[in-house]
């Protein structure tokens, strides 16, 4: 916040410092920034509920991000998905009850000639299959 | 700095390169990293090193046939490797000098000699980290000579002149805009870089961005000095962390030469660039959104006009250009607006980047003058369908573009025939499909991607890509009626009519485009109960994917 002279525009720039120091967002942060910008913490909550990238809910230990984007999904990563949700049995967005494994989707990392893509922990790893997945998946969740 | 200045680097440059014999480039792109080039780096220079070679080991950025990664590029033999791996590290440098390892080799001549690089000239080919192999490679050289021999007003005469149009879908002539902004009254004003590169599929922008960020920031500092501003942002996805990175060095190198900052060659113009993170919403893509998410606030679009050129960021005159529109500025600069209006088609100049991804063999990004063929684009140089499938549609442009079948190959690529054909041109995303894909479900991909990523302004947009998923949804999972068909269309064209932003007027685009070239698939799915391709499930009575 110093290095924006404390600048209510610097909102987003603030909540991605915050949110990759912490993982995610809580209350408590957004208030703190809201207040500390002298934004109102309605336009704050807005914000962070508008964009994608920020997470309101603590991460697992572990993050796995299936691409959804266009050429991931022609090279089929509806079934990675589908897989991935099966094994670990939770949905898309959601962490395991145990806290080890997030299963998160993101549209398009921008990786496409090597597509199908996964983040293994911001990890990109391309031309995945089911079976190396599920595999990364079993080695996360005994650790 | 001055001109003199920027021959010495570049002098200096060429005399550090001439100590070695050989040089070998490293395709650190975010494609090849993915699969540890960072390791083949440190190999090679380890085992040039351990055989006495007098070899220089480069760090580059993407050399654009992502299939075939890590690529390795050895000069002046001009042979490029694919698939290599730390353990080649031994066999590559004990050959260099000498024969090529011929295994390793990629003989890919097709795909690289229809090609001509004008955004990507020095992509795979420096350093991105390092300002002086950009200015060896007669980097800045355009900006400088603006700044001393020619007027804003000539700037724009010359970026008119070379018929440029705006590479992030729209294809607003640049020139005009720029003149727009120039006429504008006002002592502040802003250019902004449109590096939100939304597009599933799509990856051209990262690619600049990581592999040649200096040419950039020197477009963008050129387009400044032309209409009279002093501050410049760049957005940037927070997903491409790479590009991030290497941006934010790249601005400080900038700075360190005097290219950014106050008084930059000599002159009295002062300009600066800041770069600002995306946080993942498609519809900052859209300028006003764009606008509105570097002020702080929630990218919601707002109806134009007033335009950004009167109107943009803070209330002041804005130019907005695409990451691929400010590549073009310098060489357009440094070699004449006729030199760039000699390439491309009639009424679209110059090269158009393209990311070839999807159903097709060399997948990776490519250079071509506009006007080529699409078959051309994907049969020779994208090396056609893999395993023995057949071609069944080409999408372009994104969630906004169509879908266009294989009758449809022989229209060369400009935004006039793309558009005409049903789709656009788009930000330059191209994903073959074949047939193995259903059409009434890429569709609803599309449609669902909009309705998640739609701002909710709207509501032609908010409700009616709601309304388009559910029918779709029902088509795909064999309840659709005939009635659903025709009251999908009629939504189509209320949602293109009545929204606000280039989101929802073009969100029906890939409905459109299928049902005019693939119409026979809605009604199999419909009145036949059967999904060709295989992909949809329709027994399931809910929507189910296979």
């Amino acid at each position: 916040m110093r290095k924006s002279g404390f600048s209510r525009h610097a909102l987003i720039e603030t909540l991605h410092t915050v949110q990759s120091s912490f993982g995610f967002l809580d209350d408590d942060a957004i208030r703190f920034v809201a207040q500390s910008l002298h934004v109102p913490l309605s336009q704050a909550y807005g914000v962070v509920t508008f964009y994608h990238y920020f997470s309101l809910k603590p991460p697992g230990k572990h993050t796995m991000t299936i691409c959804t984007g266009t050429a991931c999904y022609i090279k089929g990563t509806d079934k990675l998905v589908a897989a991935a949700e099966k094994h670990l049995g939770i949905c898309q967005g959601q962490t395991t009850s145990d806290g080890q494994i997030s299963l998160m989707t993101a549209r398009c990392v921008g990786a496409c000639g090597r597509a199908p893509v996964v983040l293994t922990d911001g990890e990109l790893q391309g031309q995945m299959i089911g079976e190396t997945m599920i595999e990364q998946l079993e080695r996360w969740a005994v650790e | 700095m001055t001109l003199e200045e920027l021959d010495q680097i570049a002098k200096s440059v060429q005399a550090e390169n001439a100590k070695f014999d050989q040089e070998i480039s490293v395709c650190m792109g975010t494609g090849c990293m993915s699969q540890h080039s960072d390791q083949v780096k440190e190999a090679l220079t380890k085992a040039v090193a351990a055989q006495g070679k007098r070899g220089f080991v480069r760090r580059t950025g993407c050399m654009g046939l992502c299939a075939a990664g890590p690529l390795v590029l050895v000069e002046p033999s001009e042979t490029l490797y694919q698939h290599v791996n730390a353990s080649h590290a031994e066999s590559l440098a004990a050959s260099l000098g000498g024969k090529p390892v011929a295994e390793l080799q990629c003989e890919l001549r097709e795909h690289f000699d229809q090609q001509v690089h004008v955004v990507l000239e020095n992509s795979g080919r420096i350093d991105p980290e390092k300002i002086d192999d950009y200015i060896a490679r007669d980097g800045y050289r355009a900006l400088l000579t603006a700044l001393n021999d020619m007027t804003p007003n000539g700037v724009i005469r010359q970026i008119t002149e070379s018929g440029l149009r705006g590479r992030g879908g729209g294809g607003y002539p640049t020139g005009l805009k720029w003149s727009t902004v120039a006429k504008a009254p006002g002592d502040m004003k802003y250019v902004i870089c449109n590096g939100d590169e939304g597009d599933p599929g799509a990856f051209m922008d990262r690619s600049v961005l990581e592999s040649d960020p200096q040419r950039v920031i020197e477009g963008m500092a050129i387009a400044a000095y032309a209409v009279g501003a002093s501050k410049g942002y760049i957005y940037v996805r927070a997903e491409y962390p790479l590009a991030v990175s290497r941006l934010t060095v790249s601005l400080r190198e900038a700075r360190r030469r005097g290219l950014l900052g106050n008084n930059i060659g000599n002159t009295p113009f002062n300009f600066d660039v800041e770069i600002r993170l995306g946080a993942g919403a498609f519809v900052c893509g859209e300028e006003t959104a764009l606008i509105a998410s570097i002020e702080g606030k929630r990218g919601t679009p707002k109806p134009r006009p007033p335009y950004p050129a009167v109107s943009g960021l803070w209330g002041r005159p804005t130019l907005i250009n695409n990451v691929e529109t400010f590549a073009n500025i310098a060489p357009i600069i440094r070699k004449g607006g006729r030199w760039f209006a000699s390439m491309g088609s009639e009424r679209s100049k110059g090269t158009k980047v393209f990311a070839l991804t999807g159903k097709i063999r060399n997948t990776g990004l490519v250079e071509v003058p506009m006007g080529i063929s699409l078959r051309k684009i994907i049969e020779e140089i994208g090396g056609g369908v893999p395993d023995g499938h057949t071609f069944k549609a080409v999408q372009t442009g994104g969630p906004s573009g169509g879908c266009l079948p294989a009758e449809m190959l022989d229209i060369g690529v400009s935004y006039d025939a793309l558009l005409a054909a049903g789709s656009i041109m788009g930000s330059g995303g191209m994903i073959v499909m074949d047939d193995t894909s259903c059409m009434v479900n890429v569709a609803r991909f599309f449609i669902e991607f909009c309705m998640t990523e739609s701002c909710g302004k709207c509501i032609p947009c908010r409700a009616g890509t709601a309304q388009m998923f559910t029918l779709l949804s029902r088509i795909c999972d064999g309840s659709g009626t005939m009635d659903d068909l025709s009251l999908l269309e009629s939504l189509c064209v209320t949602v293109k009519e009545a929204s606000l932003c280039g989101l929802g007027q073009t969100a029906p685009n890939p409905v459109l485009s299928t049902l005019k070239y693939f119409r026979h698939e809605y009604i199999d799915h419909i009145v036949h109960k059967k999904c060709t391709a295989g992909v949809c499930n329709i027994q399931a009575p809910v929507e189910v994917l296979a």
